[in-house]
């Protein structure tokens, strides 16, 4: 057994949920316990929310002018620095994780198991492949460190209630000037986070312009219901790359999943297998999508969006 | 730049059907369709364009993997790659050593700009860039859908959760190629006839001095889980009522 290294996500003030997920993953693993460090300006704020997930021994946040923003380059050396007393080192699946720690997993030495799935032992794990059509095991050797990301939809957040001590550590890392960061650029909005959302309202390309996408948006307020969408929705211009759900986009397990006009390719369904209820409208009978969902309705989508607004009031 | 190099990964088609073998023993690769991966082509393209606006000198394209990746190799020569090199082995590759394999070629080849795709559509790990520009001690720049070049420097877009980040990254550097970085060309019939006298290098493994370590045993593979099948509403009063039984309205 050996003490699990979790890597926090965060924006600069807020925990991202992702990380609570990695302590769910992590306490499945034997362990002689768990911490967490937040690299951050100062992130003692942050890591006091990270305290709190039950389950974690100890927060650590690193404090650097230099980790103002979540660059791989700056991050991976310090995480490699303190990897020392780790035999598991976590990071999430998110855009985040796996820009970073395949990068720690290189200056380690060490591969990489991406996207856990399942817990099977300490050092074997479930997890997807070809797109979630073949789901392998792979056992890690126990005599290296163990790099991975928690493939988030797969695990619920942990329980809050704990309290864990914070510290704040100092790292000696060398730290490159060959990578800065410039700016984010994302769009405003106050709906629900696609990747945390109970409700998510999906179009695909069928929808047939910006505009009519404006339906989704609609229902999805209505609704309360965050907004996904297919690459080819997203390729075609009528909503934003963030929105994209499947195989290279976001993994989501929302409560309820609604697809307007979606077929079913498996580079999409990849994404949503994890939801609690699918629910597909489709006008073609034998789109794939109807195979795996729990309620279906042959329809157009057209006049089920707006009668169904209408309807629930 | 003078030089840049792509890596292209042999992969079954991304059309294709995959299958589980009954035995658990990985998934039905006979008699399928081998491509390059489509992030890989997409990285292809974008050197490409790189050097056909005058930014770079050469573009080479390599590969890791079988005598039959030759193909895949052959078709990044008709896309319009300079030369190609295959690191031949029948073993499977893990992403470190993949990474490592890439290191001992830049360190023959001395390229300013590495671009592979952000992950390879078999066992979608997304890990050989990163990987690579660590063992390198380079920039990476992973998820890229935009980049331009100015004074031995990249502004890249990249694809986050959040939205679109940019950030600058000093050559040489690792770029990991995205959906929308751009559409990569269909490759013509002269092309390909032309793709026929460019040099293709095979080397191996021991020619460059790499050892494999695999670290990652695959103790089995499964099917995933299915989903119950169902049930069909008749309108949206039937929708309605559906998730009201279910409590979700």
């Amino acid at each position: 057994m050996g003490r699990i290294l979790i890597i926090a996500e965060h924006d600069g003030s807020t925990l991202n949920s992702s990380t609570s997920k990695c302590v769910s993953c992590a306490t499945g693993i034997e362990n002689d316990g768990i911490d967490i460090v937040v690299f951050a300006t100062s992130g003692a704020d942050i890591a006091s929310q990270a305290a709190g997930l039950a389950g974690v021994a100890k927060v650590l946040h690193v404090d650097n002018e230099a980790n103002a923003k979540p660059l791989a380059a700056i991050i991976a050396p310090q995480v490699a620095a303190m990897a020392e007393p780790y035999s598991h080192i976590l990071g999430p699946s998110t855009t985040f994780g796996k820009d970073l720690m395949p990068r720690v997993a290189g200056l380690l030495g060490v591969g990489q198991v991406s996207d856990i799935m399942t817990v099977i032992g300490p050092y074997t794990f479930q997890r997807p492949t070809y797109a979630g059509e073949a789901i392998i095991t792979v056992e890690a050797s126990a005599d290296r460190k163990l790099v991975a990301t928690v493939r988030s939809a797969s695990y619920k957040t942990a329980a809050s209630g704990g309290s864990a001590a914070v510290e704040a550590l100092s790292v000696d890392a060398n730290l490159p000037t060959h990578t800065r960061y410039g700016e984010l650029k994302a769009a405003a909005s106050d709906r629900p986070d696609l990747q945390t959302a109970s409700r998510v309202i999906c179009g695909g390309r069928a929808l047939g312009s910006k505009e009519n996408f404006d339906m989704v948006f609609k229902l999805a307020d209505k609704l309360g219901a965050a907004v996904g969408a297919t690459r080819a929705a997203v390729d075609a211009g009528y909503v934003p790359n963030e929105t994209q759900v499947g195989q290279t986009g976001k993994i989501i397990a929302p409560e309820l999943y609604i697809a307007f006009g979606i077929s079913g390719a498996i580079q999409h369904v990849t994404g949503i297998k994890d939801a609690g209820t699918i629910v597909a409208v489709n006008k073609d009978a034998e789109a794939p999508i109807f195979e795996m969902a729990d309620i279906g309705l042959v329809a157009d989508l057209f006049t089920v969006i707006p009668e169904l607004e209408s309807k629930l009031g | 730049m003078k030089k840049i190099m792509v890596g292209l990964k042999r992969v079954v088609d991304y059309n294709v059907r995959i299958r589980v073998k009954p035995d658990g023993s990985g998934v039905i690769t006979d008699g399928v369709k081998m491509s390059i991966n489509p992030f890989d082509e997409i990285a292809l393209e974008e050197a490409l364009r790189i050097k056909e606006r005058g930014e770079a000198e050469e573009v080479i394209a390599v590969s890791i993997g079988p005598a039959d990746a030759q193909q895949q190799l052959r078709t990044g020569l008709a896309m319009g790659a300079d030369r190609a090199i295959l690191v031949q082995t029948d073993e499977l590759v893990e992403s470190l050593d993949a990474a490592r394999t890439l290191l001992k070629l830049i360190e023959k080849e001395s390229p300013e700009l590495v671009i592979v795709g952000k992950q390879a559509i078999d066992d979608d790990n997304g890990q050989t860039g990163a990987m690579l520009a660590a063992l390198w001690d380079r920039p990476q720049a992973t998820c890229v859908s935009e980049v331009t070049f100015a004074d031995g420097k990249a502004t890249v877009t990249r694809e986050v959760d959040s939205g679109l980040e940019t950030i600058e990254v000093d050559l040489p550097a690792v770029l990991t190629a995205d959906l929308r970085l751009n559409e990569p060309r269909y490759v013509k019939l002269p092309d390909i006839m032309k793709a026929k006298r460019k040099p293709l290098e095979t080397v191996s493994m021991e020619d460059l001095g790499v050892a494999l370590e695999p670290q990652l045993k695959i103790v089995k593979t499964d099917p995933p889980a299915q989903r119950q099948k169902g049930v069909m509403v008749e309108d949206v009063d039937g929708l309605i009522s559906a998730l009201k039984d279910k409590g979700l309205l």
